[in-house]
Formats: structure tokens, C-alpha cells, sequence
């Protein structure tokens, strides 16, 4: 008896010490990544970083034009995405459940979400810049959406499913319709993974380059138009971290840190919102 | 549409005639004829497995959420066929109203909770709102505990909470018919008598019908007892009858724990 339950209390031990490595190494990771970020990035850090466009090299600048770019291919490929991946995950969660048409729009989901991203440029380039002639805003949104998507249809119906099907039952035996059950009972519930889904999506984009090099492209000057070419920060970081110079380096540092504190505000922004679900009247 | 068709003496009434219940192709409850009197509290008892919250299910027909379930027959709820295809279901279940197993409160404030199955169908101002939902949370024997958490979720209650706001959720549409399937199966002795109190005083306004796993509450709760085994109707009549002379052999037997 004795032996077995020492044998157990060792397998415990070695158990736990496995967890606590594990986690210690991956936590540790991050962390190293975040202070380098921090301590290259800072440099840079200003009000200039948000006022000033990319300089010529050599002399001084910031990063105004790729931070706004950035603003608009993401913001756009979000509001894109946003619907049609709920609504997808909708069907998938709530009407399709159980059909093969489900099944198998759910495996063509889960390639699309492994797919490389790169992908997703090369088909709009082929779909939509070469036709239309040049490189734009648009066309790089539309790359960010076809990674967004998936992302959003995935999360959207994983947290349905985590929605008890008995409180959609008692929301029907009370009168309620099926689209009414859906948005009033289970969204609800499910809403703080559903959103953190979107922010997840959002963070995701908001740092790939590859799909933008073929699309977006980038522009050395201040632009909005989304017709155009446009400056992004990924494109702008990867260029300028390439380079030999200084200050180029310093301000590619300074965007990378931008983009991680983003993704961190926008999501500790969203726990705090949604925390209270019973905050509003 | 179910509240003009009925006439006074017929509300709350359900009687059901050759029902046959399938999931797929399996034949769960089998030429079923049961006139449940209305305006009492009615109790389904039974081993588990032997249809007794399906035959629940069909009353509100909240089966028919699932496309693999099917139900012959025909089940005459205050005069209407509810099984026929032109019954508007969400109207029906407005009517009949059911608690379940497990407390399922939305993830809203517990007068959001009230008020969710009233708004589905009538546009009341702030006032009139107000003092419905505290009507219904009355009815519940919960207004005492929860006048001043209002504005709380409805999931922050204590479980035996949860299922009298459920009760209350249902009681606000002001149905005729309560069906409750073991409601209280997931609560402490002292919410259980708090819950089976509160039946005491609804059945004077409601046709209930209960299934229950618990013997004693059946006889405690119920003016007629059925007793089902294997999707069948064994024997129904007054509870008291049913406890103390069953004509059934299988009733005395499940009745007195020798199985089940």
C-alpha cells in the first residue's frame, strides 16, 4: 500500500514540476520578447511617432502615415469580417448543427484557419489587384478579412456550443422564435468569447505582413486613400528592421511595440466593458 | 389564438388521445389516453427512461426543436389539436408554461428575467412592467428575497432562487398550464419545500402537471398521480388512491421501492 501511494505522491511531484516548467518557459518567452520590445521600442516612443511620417533615411520621424494605414485596412477588415464570421458561426452553431452541410463548411473553415497567410495575398493580388490595376487600401483589407473570417466563424460557434442548450429550451418555452432565442438568450451569453474572438481576429491582422506585401503595399508619404497604395505598420516594421539605418531600426522597434500595446489595451478594454453583465438597466 | 378559442370552462384543460411518440425509430410512448383535470396538480411518476418527461415535452411541443422526434396522436389542449400543423407553437408555449430540471436563468438582471417572456408578446410601459414582474415575483415566493437585487443577474441568486425565478418567468405571461419537469431535483431540502409550498398555492389557478422522480412529493404535491413504465400509462387516478390501494401490481411494487 505504502509503496503504491509514495509511487503516486512521486508521479505528482514530477507532474507538477513538468506543469510549472512548461508554463515557466512559455510566461518566461513572452516576457523576454516584451522587455526587448520594450527597451528597443522606447527609444523611439514620442508624440512625433504619431505626428510625423516616415522619414527619408537619416533624417528624423514617425510612423503617423503607417499607424493611420494600419488604422484603416484593420478597422475595414474587422468590419467586414465581424458579420460574416458571426453570422457563419451562427449557422454553424445554432441552424446547421448536426447537418453535413455544417460538417463540411466547418472543415473548410479549419483549412482556411491553418492556411499560410501569405495565401491570402497572393489570391487577392490575383482576384483583385491585378485586375484592378495597382496595388490598394481595399485590397489589402480584403486579404486581412480572408484571415480575420475564419478566426471569427471558429470562435463565434466554440462559444455558442459552450451555451446550454437547456437555457435555449426555457428561452422556446417562453414564446420565444428561434432567431429571437439566438440573439436575446444565446449571444448574450455567449458574448464576452464572442467578442474576445473578434479581438483575437483584430490582433491576429493587425501584425500580418505578408498578405499586405502583395496588396497594400506600402507608401513612403501620408495617405488615406484607400484606393491606393497605402502605408501599414507590418510592411513599414519589416522594411525599416531590414535597412542599415539607425533610426529606421529604432522607429521599426517603436511600431512593433505600438501594435502589442494596442492588441493589450483592446483587450483588457473589452474584459473591463463586459465584465458586468448586469451593469445597464 | 389559443386564449379566444378557450372558453372558460375549458382552460387549462388537456386531454390526449392515442399519442405515440418516436425518437427516430424508437417507439417511446405507446397509445397514451390521459384527461388531465384541470385546475389541479397532476403527477407523472416512473423509473427513469419510461417517457415520462417525453409525454411533458409534447405538452408545449418544445420536442419539436429536434427534427429526429415525432409525435402521432392527438393531444387536445383547451379544445385545439396541439399536434396539428397550423398551431402556432410560440403562442402555445406562452400558454403552457415549463420549469425545468436545472435553474436555467438568462444572463440578464433578474427583472430582465421576468420580464422576457412579457415583452415576447406585449409592449407595457415602465409602471405596468414594474408591477407585473413584482406580481409574478410574488406568485413565486420571491419578491421578499430579490425586491432589492432587481437590477442583479438573475445567475448570482442561489440555485433554489434561480428555479423560483424561473417559476416566476413562466407564471408572468399569466399561462393556464404549468408543466414542470423534476423541478426540483437539483435543490436542497429546504428550497424543495419552499418550491413545493409555492405549487400548493399556484394549483388553484393552474392546471400543473409534474413529473418527478420522488415519490413522496408526488403524494405531497399531486391530486391525481399517473404512473408510467416503459412509455406506457400503467395506471392513473387520485394520488392518494394510487399510494394507498394502487390496482396495479407494478404500481405497488415501484410505489413501495421494490423497484425502479
Amino acid at each position: 500500500m505504502n509503496g503504491i501511494v509514495a509511487r503516486r505522491r512521486v508521479i505528482d511531484a514530477i507532474a507538477q514540476a513538468a506543469i510549472l516548467l512548461g508554463t515557466l518557459i512559455v510566461v518566461g518567452f513572452l516576457a523576454w520578447i516584451l522587455v526587448i520590445l520594450l527597451i528597443k521600442g522606447v527609444g523611439a516612443f514620442g508624440p512625433s511617432l504619431f505626428t510625423v511620417p516616415t522619414p527619408a533615411p537619416g533624417s528624423k520621424g514617425g510612423l503617423s502615415n503607417a499607424i493611420v494605414g494600419s488604422l484603416l485596412l484593420v478597422g475595414t477588415a474587422i468590419m467586414v469580417s465581424t458579420p460574416i464570421g458571426v453570422l457563419a458561426g451562427t449557422f454553424l452553431a445554432e441552424y446547421g448543427r448536426g447537418t453535413k452541410i455544417a460538417t463540411a463548411i466547418r472543415f473548410v473553415n479549419d483549412v482556411l484557419l491553418a492556411k499560410p497567410s501569405i495565401l491570402a495575398g497572393l489570391f487577392i493580388y490575383e482576384i483583385i489587384v491585378r485586375p484592378s490595376g495597382g496595388f490598394s487600401g481595399w485590397a489589402g483589407a480584403a486579404a486581412l478579412s480572408i484571415i480575420a473570417i475564419p478566426v471569427i466563424i471558429r470562435t463565434t460557434e466554440d462559444m455558442l456550443l459552450l451555451v446550454p442548450n437547456s437555457m435555449r429550451e426555457a428561452a422556446h418555452a417562453l414564446g420565444a422564435g428561434r432567431a429571437r432565442v439566438i440573439v436575446s438568450v444565446a449571444y448574450r451569453a455567449a458574448r464576452v468569447g464572442m467578442v474576445t474572438g473578434v479581438i483575437l481576429a483584430l490582433a491576429r491582422v493587425a501584425g500580418e505582413t505578408a498578405p499586405l506585401l502583395f496588396t497594400a503595399l506600402n507608401n513612403q508619404f501620408w495617405s488615406a486613400n484607400m484606393s491606393g497604395a497605402i502605408a501599414n505598420l507590418p510592411v513599414t516594421i519589416f522594411q525599416f528592421a531590414m535597412s542599415p539605418y539607425d533610426d529606421w531600426q529604432s522607429l521599426a522597434w517603436a511600431g512593433a511595440l505600438l501594435i502589442t500595446l494596442a492588441v493589450l489595451v483592446l483587450s483588457i478594454l473589452s474584459r473591463v466593458v463586459l465584465r458586468n453583465p448586469s451593469a445597464k438597466r | 389564438m389559443h386564449g379566444t378559442a378557450a372558453t372558460a370552462d375549458r382552460e387549462g384543460e388537456i386531454r390526449i388521445k392515442d399519442l405515440d411518440f418516436y425518437y427516430d425509430n424508437y417507439h417511446a410512448l405507446k397509445n397514451i389516453n390521459l384527461d388531465i383535470t384541470r385546475l389541479e396538480t397532476t403527477a407523472i411518476i416512473g423509473p427513469s427512461g419510461c417517457g415520462k418527461s417525453t409525454l411533458l415535452r409534447i405538452l408545449n411541443r418544445i420536442y419539436a426543436l429536434y427534427p429526429n422526434q415525432r409525435a402521432t396522436g392527438e393531444v387536445m389542449i383547451e379544445g385545439r389539436n396541439i399536434l396539428d400543423r397550423s398551431t402556432d407553437v410560440n403562442r402555445l408555449r406562452a400558454r403552457v408554461g415549463m420549469v425545468f430540471q436545472a435553474p436555467t436563468p438568462f444572463p440578464m438582471t433578474v427583472y430582465d428575467n421576468v420580464a422576457y417572456g412579457i415583452r415576447l408578446y406585449e409592449r407595457l410601459n415602465r409602471a405596468d412592467m414594474d408591477a407585473r414582474v413584482e406580481a409574478a415575483l410574488r406568485q413565486a415566493a420571491l419578491w421578499e428575497e430579490v425586491k432589492d437585487k432587481l437590477q442583479k443577474s438573475g445567475q448570482s441568486l442561489s440555485g433554489g432562487q434561480q428555479q423560483r425565478l424561473c417559476i416566476a418567468r413562466a407564471v408572468a405571461l399569466k399561462p393556464k398550464i404549468l408543466l414542470l419537469d423534476e423541478p426540483t431535483s437539483a435543490l436542497d431540502p429546504i428550497s424543495t419545500t419552499k418550491i413545493e409550498d409555492l405549487l400548493d398555492h399556484l394549483r388553484n389557478d393552474y392546471t400543473i402537471v409534474i413529473v418527478t422522480h420522488n415519490m413522496q412529493q408526488a403524494a405531497r404535491v399531486s391530486q391525481t398521480t399517473v404512473f408510467m413504465y416503459l412509455g406506457e400509462i400503467i395506471e392513473a387516478g387520485p394520488t392518494s388512491k394510487m399510494f394507498e390501494a394502487p390496482e396495479h401490481e407494478r404500481t405497488m411494487a415501484y410505489i413501495t421501492g421494490r423497484f425502479g
